[in-house]
């Protein structure tokens, strides 16, 4: 275990470097003195001098990304120059919204994509199978921004059974807080469902033809048993691994979700950084859901790395 | 004794892989029905200003949010602009935004992506981690982020999308090349002194078109959403100039009274993705029938 954390955290390091000097260099896309447009557009001199400062302007190119990468490691990703707050401080303020939206996508996704999986690989090349995979290709095509339009137009302009936008803490009114989520999450969580659906299905093809299962069908078993117990506990595992992938998909469709349904969350912070001109923030944002991103998929390796028996032997 | 001969009427005719791959893609009907749809699309784009019925930019203060007429067919804007008309050029920013960005995608990823392959060592080490790091970034938000330093304008939205889908190209290129480099006709190739940049090119590149065919349609389509994502930000297409995403972002502010306006954009998008992504798939089945 201890040899694989550490052949993998050895390919971690130089990736993390790698995205660090890419968000870093996203600053140097900027026309002009950075400075300048980081100022906003009041272009107040005092915040000009105190951001050459701050920034290290004055110096070289690699300096400047020095004590930009030391500030980071020290938590310090800068200011915001509009909201006046640290960028991580906004971060954290921000995420247990996106957060909430985000598991109760999953748990949408997992529900519709896992069970449709299943009928589909159970009754392959049924109607069932069909109707699954079209509904994963509707999954895959449907821009979830036009789907969320939709659901507002059907649920909160035609039937006026749902809020159309807004958001309530769940520790103010939960019934509020639900009837706010449940069609942003629903959109979110629909193009991952398609996504979980495909992976599910080929998982459960794959086992339902192996031989242990070959065997449990022989001794008699009930075919619920053995598609619940025997078969899908060992074609999750895949899927699990797979689906710690989508969670990329699951922030570009926060920014879009939360934008739809004036969500205050973590995309919502990023698109009014942008049109603020708030690049420190835009830079805090991106650099967060990538380390994000690399940790998950650490958590998902070690994860499969810890249920795959032959994986332990190898790294023994 | 008789020698059985074979008379040339009895060598059946062999065909080129591509052509049987062509072959296997016209039996299937989804795949077909969906190049025909993309074929319609891309007419559209060309033919826009003799199809469209008004200029997409004109605008009529007696004909705001009209519901759909014999003389607006998909109805009329907040500013009395007809929506079918915009749909019929929003189009060309679409087909635009798709076919540029996934053109600058292949043309930095895959000669990078043959470097890594083919070189190895420090080279391949050195491309994959800097492809980890990219793809470590969720795809739309680093093409916002792109967008957001670069400014906003479809040319940088068409950068941002095809900077942003470089590496899934890069690391299917050099999976590709992996593979094919330890065959018998590139060794052959190595052995009778040919260079290095002619093996890479004349001997591996062509044996991971393919591939490479596949990915490319289906990056078309995720490259349409985000343009559209993109515009419906104001990231992508500036107003007044008709996209796609930019019309839904303003339909969803008239959504109780003017629901036209929000339809047949998506209904567009929704059309063309889901073409790109079923000839995409159908692509691949042909190409690689095994994958069935």
């Amino acid at each position: 275990m201890l040899n694989y954390l550490i052949q993998r955290l050895a390919t971690i390091v130089p990736t993390l470097f790698f995205v660090s000097i890419l968000i870093f260099g996203l600053q140097q896309l900027l026309p002009g003195d950075p400075a300048m447009i980081l100022a906003g557009e009041e272009r107040d001199p005092t915040v000009i001098a105190h951001l050459h400062q701050k920034l290290h302007l004055d110096e070289p190119l690699p300096i400047r990304y020095l004590y930009w990468a030391g500030g980071v490691l020290k938590g310090d990703l800068g200011e915001s120059v509009r909201i006046q707050k640290p960028v991580l401080e906004l971060i954290v303020e921000k995420l247990p919204v996106t957060l909430e939206l985000a598991l109760l996508a999953i748990l949408i996704a997992v529900t519709i994509g896992v069970t449709a999986g299943i009928v589909s690989a159970v009754a392959k090349n049924t109607v069932w199978d069909y109707a699954a995979n079209v509904f994963a290709l509707w999954g895959l095509s449907t821009p979830n921004f036009w789907l969320g339009i939709m659901l507002i137009l059907l649920f909160s302009v035609t039937l006026g059974w749902l809020p159309a936008s807004g958001y309530v803490s769940p520790f103010v009114d939960l019934k509020a807080n639900l009837a706010a989520m449940i069609m942003p999450a629903f959109v979110l969580g629909n193009a991952i469902a398609a996504v979980l659906m495909r992976h599910t299905r080929s998982a459960m093809l794959q086992v339902l033809s192996s031989d242990y299962v070959r065997t449990a069908r022989a001794k008699g078993l009930d075919e619920r048993v053995v598609v619940l117990k025997h078969a899908l506990r060992n074609a999750l595992t895949p899927v699990i691994t797979l689906g710690a992938l989508e969670f990329g998909t699951l922030l570009s469709g926060a920014v879009l979700t939360e934008q739809v349904f004036t969500i205050p969350g973590f995309g919502k912070l990023i698109i009014d950084a942008v049109f603020n001109r708030d690049y420190l923030v835009v830079q805090g944002v991106v650099l967060c859901t990538a380390t994000a991103y690399i940790t998950l998929n650490l958590l998902a390796d070690l994860a499969y790395f810890l249920v795959n028996p032959r994986l332990r032997d190898r790294h023994a | 004794m008789t020698t059985a001969v074979a008379t040339p009427a009895t060598i059946p005719r062999e065909h080129s892989p591509g052509r049987r791959a062509l072959a296997r893609l016209a039996r299937r009907r989804g795949a077909m029905i969906a190049l025909g749809v993309v074929v319609f699309f891309v007419v559209l784009a060309l033919l826009a200003p003799f199809v469209a019925p008004y200029d997409p930019l004109a605008t009529s203060w007696s004909a705001v949010r009209k519901a759909p007429t014999a003389a607006h067919w998909f109805g009329t804007d907040e500013i009395g602009r007809d929506v079918a008309s915009r749909v019929v050029w929003g189009t060309r920013a679409s087909l635009l935004a798709g076919v540029v960005s996934v053109s600058i995608a292949l043309a930095f990823g895959v000669p990078i992506g043959l470097a890594a392959g083919y070189l190895g060592g420090w080279v391949d080490a050195l491309i994959s981690r800097m492809t980890d790091a990219m793809l470590a970034c969720p795809f739309l938000i680093l093409a916002i982020a792109l967008a957001a330093f670069l400014g906003p304008s479809l040319t940088n939205a068409m950068i941002a999308i095809g900077i942003s889908a470089t590496p899934v190209f890069v690391r299917l290129t050099r999976a590709q090349v992996l593979h094919v480099k330890v065959e018998d006709y590139v060794e052959a190739a190595r052995a009778v002194g040919n260079s290095h940049l002619r093996i890479a090119l004349r001997h591996i590149l062509p044996n991971i078109v393919p591939p490479l065919i596949v990915q490319a349609t289906l990056a078309i389509a995720a490259a349409v959403i985000a343009e559209a994502a993109l515009s419906f930000l104001g990231l992508g297409q500036q107003p007044p100039a008709p996209s796609w995403g930019s019309m839904l972002n303003t339909a969803k502010n008239y959504i109780d009274n003017a629901p036209w306006m929000a339809v047949w954009p998506g209904v567009s998008i929704f059309l063309l993705v889901l073409s790109f992504n079923l000839l995409g798939d159908g692509l691949r089945d042909a190409f690689d029938p095994k994958s069935r």
